[in-house]
């Protein structure tokens, strides 16, 4: 019988492999509330040709491969469902180009959003990127593979809208560029004007191979950036709210934020967004048009503007923000999770209900943040609640709970966002069946001995 | 019960810890030298947890995790949860709860076994303490300061320009101070972030019998690992005496000094050491030491530094050896990259590992390691 572990280290220098018990506990789960399942194997590639090898290896041996980066889903994306070789594919680190005249950067697969969002603060401050609210150590790649938002989701769409181009490893072991890339060597664009190939690798989990290098475009870092918070009681007017603002297009980023402390925030929602500008009058403009569409709720006592002081000011402006996180901690339990619907905005009211009804029913701890997309043709809404980790209890609660929000979601016309291998299911049950069939006709296709994160979008047949 | 035990599953493992305010760099040193998320401080604590629990057993390898974290205190300047000041604790509560158990990796325990036999790590027998450390004039009572040498000031030859160069600042800033000599015991420091709690009250009780006995009002320490554990444990344990890092002397000194000795043009970055900076918050004080000489910074510096990889005894154990990434190397690349002349240190564990990894990195023709009192008096 082969030895996989010599095979392994034969292949990448074998300081950066592991079959330890240490490192397949860790590799083996992830900060959320999915079972976990440990890998056999953890390597840490730094070249395309050891992903190349690697891959070749799988196939031959017929074992998973489940490429990593920051495991920051908090689904279980990552969690090695059958085994096999997990690839952290965060020492293929670097920033390969930044193309300012172009507007975009070009990263290794496990370039982490802290790197790019330093790089660019220091290299190019008129230039930035779609940071995600996930912590610095999340990756451009996976975040992408995720469809992932971030800052500039409001106003450019998912953060794979914003790739630009494509190196992949196929889950056969050929590099494939996608894009642009394939014929020039700029990387402008992930397919027009030629068949946009780059779909066949966003949402998928890695299931249709890795990633090894990516375009994203970088935007304008205004001069100016002012966050400005408005509040109301009632939320059935959120979504008109919601959209009288995109529709101005004079926002950046706008997120609707719901939760029971600091005992201020209980029952209210605060609609928070961004006004960003090169000159003081931009920024007052800006301010001035946002206003004129919120007047009319101030004038009738729906809402009001919250003045906010430095201090306030400070958390909101920081990217990513470390408060995304502290909401592990707010009940000492070092956990939360969230099932995080993409959905029409107009769905915001029914949503914050029953946020707060399966918070009273599981005896949890709640909150929300729904993120606008694209000018307002989707937000996405997370239904968020801690647990302890050391209560296995709350636990098993915050699991239930999070279950029947994401049927809610679906059932109330939402699509779950990175979801689950049991969303997964539920998702494919009501699907389109030709849609699903296609689907695992070009999984099929791509990856005919079916190694890559296997366990993910799955059909039990 | 120690507190570790029902506060650690609290941590979410985001990895804010791996890295400094700006992000630019991965600034945990262990994570940076291996790169498995085992070495970070969330796997640490993750796995610490998974023991507690019995979903782990305890192996050589998990204690080799645990004890390649240099307690630099990174990850409790960037963790965003309120319990971060105590991560570092838990980390030690965890390795001396090991120990208690008899679960000792083989490199702690010959570094432990030696302070127990040898009264330091080095193992080395009074009767080995250095020349010019022997010719030191013993404090008596009502000598102003009581000048505590540690163990690497002690024994170690690379640190010979630190020691005479600051003795010969305090000489002619005619500062009255004495040496304990053969009777100065190992401050305890690193025995306690190993987690050897008994040994460490062992060490320290010794000491602090002497201060007493001598009635010493202030000390003053050359390595930052000696003022951390006086300053902020010995205190605790029933004996009140002032302490100064040797930074602290060399600055008020430094206010009285016309100018530097070292000539002008020479560009000087300074490495903030762990235990100084962001376990005691000295950042600006051992900059004043070097006042009037062209300082450039480092990108990591104060709160942001990057361990040099030797606390918590790595520089008697060096788990974080070996390779391009080793801490020391790392840093020393760095300050190579300010185009400075001198990398000026303030202790005598970062001063022994920075000169090892210039050489190492063959940077010996641009860039010299020294003390800040080596820089001061020329």
């Amino acid at each position: 019988m082969i030895d996989i572990y010599n095979e392994l280290t034969t292949i990448i220098d074998k300081d950066y492999v592991s079959n330890s018990k240490e490192e397949l506990y860790m590799y083996g789960r992830d900060p959320g509330l999915m079972p976990a399942h440990e890998p056999e194997y953890v390597v840490m590639p730094t070249t395309v040709e050891e992903v190349q090898a690697i891959i070749r290896l799988a196939n031959r041996e017929k074992i998973a491969v489940v490429p990593k980066g920051g495991g920051l889903s908090l689904t279980g994306l990552v969690i090695p469902q059958k085994g096999g070789i997990l690839l952290d594919m965060k020492r293929m680190g670097k920033i390969i180009e930044v193309n300012e005249k172009g507007g975009y950067a070009i990263v290794e697969g496990g370039t982490t959003h802290g790197a790019l969002k330093s790089c660019l603060l220091k290299n190019y401050p008129h230039l930035r990127h779609s940071i995600p609210d996930s912590p610095p150590i999340a990756t451009v790649v996976a975040n992408a593979v995720i469809h992932g938002q971030g800052r500039l989701t409001q106003q450019r769409g998912f953060n794979s809208d914003m790739v630009s181009g494509l190196e992949v490893v196929l889950p056969t072991g050929e590099v494939c560029k996608i894009g642009s890339c394939a014929v020039s060597q700029y990387w402008f664009s992930k397919g027009p004007p030629m068949p946009d190939l780059s779909s066949l690798f966003f949402g998928w989990f890695g299931t249709t191979g890795v990633i090894t290098k990516l375009g994203i475009k970088l935007y304008p870092c205004k001069k100016y950036r002012d966050p400005v918070l408005f509040l109301t009681d009632r939320a059935e007017l959120v979504p008109d709210i919601m959209r009288k603002l995109g529709r101005t297009e004079m926002i950046e980023d706008l997120v609707v934020n719901a939760q029971p402390i600091p005992l201020r925030y209980k029952d209210n929602y605060y609609i928070l967004f961004y006004i960003t500008g090169d000159t003081e009058e931009e920024l007052e403009f800006k301010r001035k048009m946002c206003w004129n569409v919120l007047w009319d709720y101030f004038e009738r006592r729906e809402g009001g503007f919250v003045s906010l002081i430095p201090e306030m000011k400070a958390p909101m402006l920081s990217m990513p923000s470390k408060d995304t996180t502290r909401f592990a901690d707010v009940s000492k339990g070092g956990g939360f999770e969230y099932s995080g619907p993409i959905a029409p905005i107009e769905k915001y009211p029914v949503y914050v209900k029953k946020l707060i009804d399966l918070a009273e029913k599981y005896s949890l701890f709640y909150s929300s943040a729904a993120r606008m997309i694209d000018g307002g043709h989707s937000m996405m809404f997370s239904f968020s609640y801690t647990f302890n980790r050391a209560d296995p209890q709350t636990m098993k609660r915050a699991k239930d709970a999070l279950d029947e929000a994401a049927e809610f979601a679906v059932e109330n016309g939402g699509v779950m966002w990175k979801p689950n291998i049991d969303e997964q299911k539920m998702t494919m049950k009501k699907m389109d069946p030709n849609t699903l069939e296609l689907m695992m006709r070009i999984k099929k296709l791509l990856d005919p001995n079916g190694i890559m994160n296997p366990g993910n979008w799955e059909v039990s047949r | 019960m120690k507190r570790y035990q029902t506060q650690i599953h609290r941590c979410f493992r985001c990895g804010y810890c791996k890295f400094p305010t700006d992000y630019s760099a991965l600034n945990c040193p262990s994570y940076n030298r291996f790169r498995f998320d085992t070495y970070s401080t969330g796997g640490r604590l993750w796995l610490t947890y998974a023991w507690l629990k019995g979903e782990i057993p305890w192996s050589e390898h998990l204690a080799e995790i645990l004890y390649t974290c240099t307690t630099c205190k990174n990850c409790v300047e960037q963790c965003p949860m309120k319990f971060a000041p105590e991560i570092v604790d838990w980390i030690i509560e965890a390795r001396s709860d090991m120990i208690e158990q008899g679960k000792i990796p083989l490199r702690v325990k010959r570094f432990l076994e030696s302070v127990y036999n040898y009264g330091n790590p080095l193992k080395k027998t009074n009767k080995e303490r250095l020349p010019w450390v022997k010719s030191l004039k013993k404090y008596e009572k009502g000598t102003e300061y009581l000048l505590y040498l540690g163990c690497l000031a002690s024994y170690d030859e690379g640190t010979k320009d630190m020691v005479t160069s600051f003795i010969k600042i305090l000489d002619e800033a005619g500062i009255s101070y004495g040496v304990l000599g053969d009777e100065e015991q190992c401050c305890g420091n690193e025995v306690y972030a190993m987690g050897e709690m008994d040994l460490f009250k062992e060490l320290a009780g010794k000491n602090i019998d002497k201060f007493r006995q001598l009635e010493v009002k202030s000390v003053i320490t050359i390595c930052p690992h000696g003022y951390n554990i006086m300053k902020n444990q010995y205190q605790n344990m029933g004996y009140k005496f002032e302490v100064l890092h040797y930074s602290q002397a060399l600055a008020k000194i430094a206010d009285d000094m016309k100018t530097n000795k070292v000539k002008n043009g020479v560009k000087i970055t300074y490495h903030d050491p762990c235990y100084l900076g962001r376990h005691n918050k000295l950042y600006e004080t051992p900059r004043k030491a070097l006042k009037g000489l062209e300082l450039v910074e480092m990108p990591r510096n104060r709160k942001d530094a990057f361990c040099c990889g030797g606390g918590s005894g790595n520089f008697i154990t060096d788990y974080l050896a070996g390779g391009i990434d080793s801490p020391a190397r790392v840093r020393v690349r760095e300050a190579a990259a300010t185009g400075a002349d001198i990398l000026a240190v303030a202790c005598p564990g970062c001063l022994l590992m920075l000169k090892e990894a210039v050489k190492t990195e063959n940077l010996d023709d641009k860039l010299k390691v020294m003390d800040i009192a080596s820089v001061m008096s020329g």
